[in-house]
């Protein structure tokens, strides 16, 4: 199910201004990929053109393109819900809906789209709690409100409704900023398992994070304030924490190391 | 700060400390006194009008709840408040099924749909209409509302004449009827109905927005998950609110409405009466036991709008719990 | 999905990214169409009211864009442009007689205003035969009265809020915030049936100042809420600086506290005087009304501007009336309007920033 990302060209706005420029990748299948740099880099700006979230902010559009194998996003007939539907998006700080209940924050995508049988809502409730590795903590309590959870449990409630409907592409912006060291850890772990199935992206700003959960990593900058964000390399992560080929990526892992 | 000034022992009190525990004992009282005043305000309403209604309601030879004249100053003083409960409340009743679905939309239209170059002072504009007096709404009312109505009754007339309340037994009247009415109170209600419920759809929180686009929601499903279950609360109260400027409306009322005492589900028929438009009318000309009985229906206002926005600030109170500084 | 490649079912939903849609002009070129329809079944049926026309426009709009959607993109699609259509729709049916009513207003009164208008009073004008009189007693009425309003519901407004805000803890707290809100819809005529009740206890006649009682009741609760509001956004650490420096709390409340909150305490003022400037009912069983110029407001009827309006239009009822009825409502809602805008504009001018 999981399908390969190839942006080329890509340039995005908010109003008159350039928030990234130009940039270029690939992004395989079934592998976990990073994007670091400093605030204001244009990372999480990145992220959210591959699902085409950034357009949902008023006055924002996009020049270039993205295509998922061989469709473009950014195609005119391209339907900006489809494709969220194919990339879902796991978001900084928890978000399950307020007023509804955890069964139905998993399957809130899905009835959306018109699934109503009970039984194959039933079905994917358990298999998205479970690949969520949030099952044996809510089995029990499944008709009680999500926002009753812990912020790490939150997390993983999003995470489950986000692959109730079985997207192609994961993207994560910054999923543990706001979680304490343990759910950190469950959701890096998390991670790791869900790379069997999907592609995932996970923009953070934590480079032993990166370090430890990607396969391969990008790291954005920008050449001054005001000045569009752009990708510097990418490249294995491996390489990128030991060896960078660009003067700046060393730079920066170092001063942040250091 | 919630404590008041650390008490000083009085051997090392100065003048001017002295002074200031004075001063901020008066300055105590007398903003407690405000408040108070005001409890003792409501409290002198309900008093001085159950008072006068007492008067009037013990020579009261109708029952007061399903007499339809209003003849207090008669031989034979008689009056009760049946077709002006029926006015009042059917009235308000039209005006809340439309105002309440259209002020919805405007509300989503300023927060969630408009272009933000119309939003913002399109929203602007709404707060100052909220402010027309309600004096030029029935003058407006009536000379542009009611010819204008015209088309429309006749039209409810033949097709759901049927209905029986939309059947109209006296063609070619003015529109200055119930229906009208409570059209107009729609208009009146509506600024304030949008900017409350504006104002909860602009809380919803971003995020919750983005998790429901995420999921691959249309913009009318990421209202209908995210936007429409939070702003509930406000939507009702907002609605309460509106439904309490309603009820008791008095002066576009009075002005629009041609009155008379019959109780008529023809709400296309001119004729009917509210509570507030009755005391409006009547007052001036009114003998003082007359003016009692006019307090008495008064008071049954003043109960229900008393219930009404009482509701609506309890709603409102139970998700209220963020305040500024002072938390 | 599945785990690995074991076994795959076929998926829950659909996976094309690609759909029909309709061009980016559809929703104005079935608005167009629907209005063009509107005006020509209307034309036709020979339909007297404008309003039946805009109706059938609106049916026509809301009908062909979720169908023409239906058809093109499918039922989500559909219903979400439909959605957006009843929104758009919405907003067109609160313009239409919002904008009406403020088109009709100035078109009516622009003619009847003119200098004599606005510096006469009705004395000695036979009201139905001439176009002669004006409204300078009214004038006089209305700012007397709401300034006298004014003068005692600020304070106790102001002095409550500070209450809540600085004191207000407790039973009696709750009671009064409660009560405020409930206050702020008791109707205009209850509040002047309250205040005539007393008025005849003490066997007192008709005035400016026992109108000006009634307006203040309605005005109150309307200073509180705002006030309060303000007092709120003055940040906690002005007043514990105010405190460690060892200035009494009523000093800092009157000397740091409310001088903050000043620019917004003064805006909610200015809306509730608004507010209360276009009053009728409570006026027309307190202070009555009177042709001829009452500078007192302590004794005898006077003039108010709302008041004027319902006695040229029920009273005089003529041509006549109705013109001069518009010529006050113009010169109200201006004067209600500029005050708005006047006290928006400090409020964005003087706005205490939230927080830190």
């Amino acid at each position: 199910m999981a399908k390969r990302i190839d942006v080329s060209g890509l340039s995005a706005f908010y109003g008159t201004t350039k928030a990234i420029e130009d940039i270029s990748m690939t992004v395989e299948p079934r592998s976990v990929t990073a994007f670091i740099g400093p605030s204001g880099c244009g990372k999480s700006t990145f992220l959210r053109t591959l699902n085409r979230m950034h357009e949902v902010i008023p006055g924002a559009r996009v020049e270039g393109k993205v295509m998922l194998d061989d469709e473009n996003l950014y195609g005119s007939n391209v339907d900006p819900v489809a494709v969220r539907r194919s990339v879902g998006m796991v978001f900084q700080r928890p978000n399950p809906f307020p007023t509804m209940s955890i069964y139905d924050n998993v399957v809130a995508g899905l009835k959306l789209a018109g699934v109503k049988k009970k039984s194959v809502l039933d079905g994917v409730v358990e298999k998205s709690l479970k690949g969520a590795n949030l099952w044996n903590e809510v089995k029990d309590r499944l008709n009680k409100p999500g926002a009753g959870l812990s912020g790490g449990q939150q997390q993983r409630l999003c995470i489950a409704r986000a692959i109730a409907v079985e997207p192609q592409v994961l993207l994560m912006d910054e999923p543990c900023s706001a979680l304490d060291p343990i759910s950190t850890l469950a959701i890096e772990d998390l991670i790791g398992e869900l790379k069997t199935q999907y592609t995932i992206v996970i923009v953070t700003h934590n480079m032993q994070q990166a370090a430890r959960v990607s396969d391969r990593t990008a790291f954005f900058n920008l050449a001054g304030v005001g000045q569009p964000g752009k990708l510097i390399e990418l490249d294995d992560t491996q390489r990128i924490f030991s060896n960078p080929s660009v003067q700046a990526t060393e730079d920066y892992i170092s001063g942040r190391f250091g | 700060m919630t404590s008041s000034p650390p008490a000083t022992s009085q051997g090392r009190a100065g003048r001017s400390r002295r002074d200031s525990r004075f001063g901020d004992k008066v300055f105590f009282n007398f903003s407690r006194g405000a408040g108070i005043l005001l409890l003792v305000i409501m409290a002198a309403i309900a008093g001085f009008l159950a008072y006068r209604s007492a008067l009037a309601l013990g020579k009261n030879e109708g029952n007061f709840l399903t007499t339809f004249e209003w003849t207090p100053d008669g031989v034979k003083p008689v009056f009760g408040i049946a077709v002006l409960a029926f006015g009042t409340l059917v009235s308000a009743l039209i005006a809340m099924l439309i105002a309440v679905p259209v002020a919805v939309g405007i509300a989503l239209f300023i927060s969630h749909y408009a272009p933000r170059r119309i939003a913002q002072p399109f929203a602007y504009l709404v707060d100052l209409l909220a402010a027309v007096p309600s004096i030029v709404y029935g003058l407006w009312g009536v000379l542009f509302l009611v010819p204008h109505m015209d088309g429309l009754t006749s039209w409810l007339n033949e097709y759901l004449g049927w209905t029986y309340i939309f059947d109209q037994t006296k063609n070619g009247a003015p529109a200055r009827n119930l229906f009208t009415v409570g059209i107009l109170l729609a208009i009146m209600v509506l600024p304030i109905i949008t900017a409350v419920t504006r104002e909860v759809f602009r809380q919803v929180p971003r995020m919750h927005e983005e998790a429901a686009l995420a999921l691959g929601a249309t913009r009318w499903e990421m209202i209908r998950t995210a936007v429409l279950p939070f702003g509930r609360p406000g939507i009702i109260s907002a609605s309460m609110l509106g439904l309490g400027r309603a009820l008791g409306e008095t002066i576009a009322v009075a002005i629009v409405l041609s009155s008379n005492s019959q109780l008529s589900l023809h709400l296309l028929d001119p004729g009917g009466g509210t509570f507030a438009q009755n005391i409006a009318l009547k007052f001036n000309e009114s003998q003082p036991f007359g003016r009692d009985a006019l307090m008495a229906s008064g008071l049954v206002l003043f109960v229900i709008t008393l219930l009404v926005n009482g509701a609506a600030r309890m709603i409102i109170a139970r998700r209220k719990e963020y305040s500024g500084a002072n938390a | 999905m599945s785990a690995a490649t074991t076994t795959a079912p076929a998926p829950l939903l659909r996976r094309d990214l690609t759909t029909a849609r309709l061009p980016r002009w559809a929703p104005a070129g079935v608005a167009v169409l629907a209005i063009a329809l509107g005006c020509a079944i209307g034309a036709g049926a020979g339909l007297a009211s404008h309003i039946q026309w805009g109706l059938i426009a609106a049916l026509l709009f809301l009908t062909i864009s979720y169908g023409l959607a239906a058809k093109v993109e499918g039922r989500r699609q559909a219903k979400d442009r439909f959605a957006t259509s009843v929104v758009w729709v919405a907003f067109i049916l609160a313009v239409v007689p919002l904008g009406a009513l403020t088109f009709y207003t100035v078109q009516q009164g622009i003619g009847a205003i003119n200098g004599d208008f606005l510096t006469h009073s009705m004395k000695g004008v036979v009201a139905s035969t001439t176009a002669d009189g004006g409204i300078y007693h009214a004038i006089i009425g209305t700012l007397e009265q709401v300034l006298l309003a004014t003068l005692i519901a600020a304070p106790i407004g102001l002095l409550t809020a500070v209450y809540l805000v600085e004191y207000g803890r407790g039973r009696l707290a709750k009671a009064v915030t409660f009560f405020v809100d409930v206050m702020t819809g008791v109707p205009s005529i209850v509040a002047g049936l309250f205040i005539f009740s007393i008025w005849t206890m003490f066997k007192q006649g008709y005035s400016g100042f026992s109108g000006s009682l009634a307006l203040a009741i309605l005005m109150i609760p309307v200073v509180v809420r705002s006030a309060e509001e303000m007092l709120k956004l003055v940040p906690n650490e002005l007043r514990e600086a105010s405190y460690a420096l060892g200035v009494p709390k009523w000093k800092t409340i009157v000397r740091i506290v409310i001088p903050t909150a000043i620019g917004g305490i003064t805006t909610g003022v200015m809306l509730a005087v608004a507010r209360i400037t276009g009053e009728t009912a409570p006026v027309l069983m307190l202070v009555f009304g009177s042709d001829v110029i009452n500078n007192n407001p302590f004794s005898d009827p006077q003039q108010s501007l709302p008041l004027y309006i319902w006695q040229q239009y029920t009273v005089v009822n003529n041509e006549y009336g109705y013109d001069r009825a518009w010529g006050a409502a113009l010169v109200l809602i201006a004067f209600v309007m500029g005050l708005n805008l006047v006290a928006r504009g400090i409020a964005r001018w003087r706005s205490p920033k939230a927080g830190h």
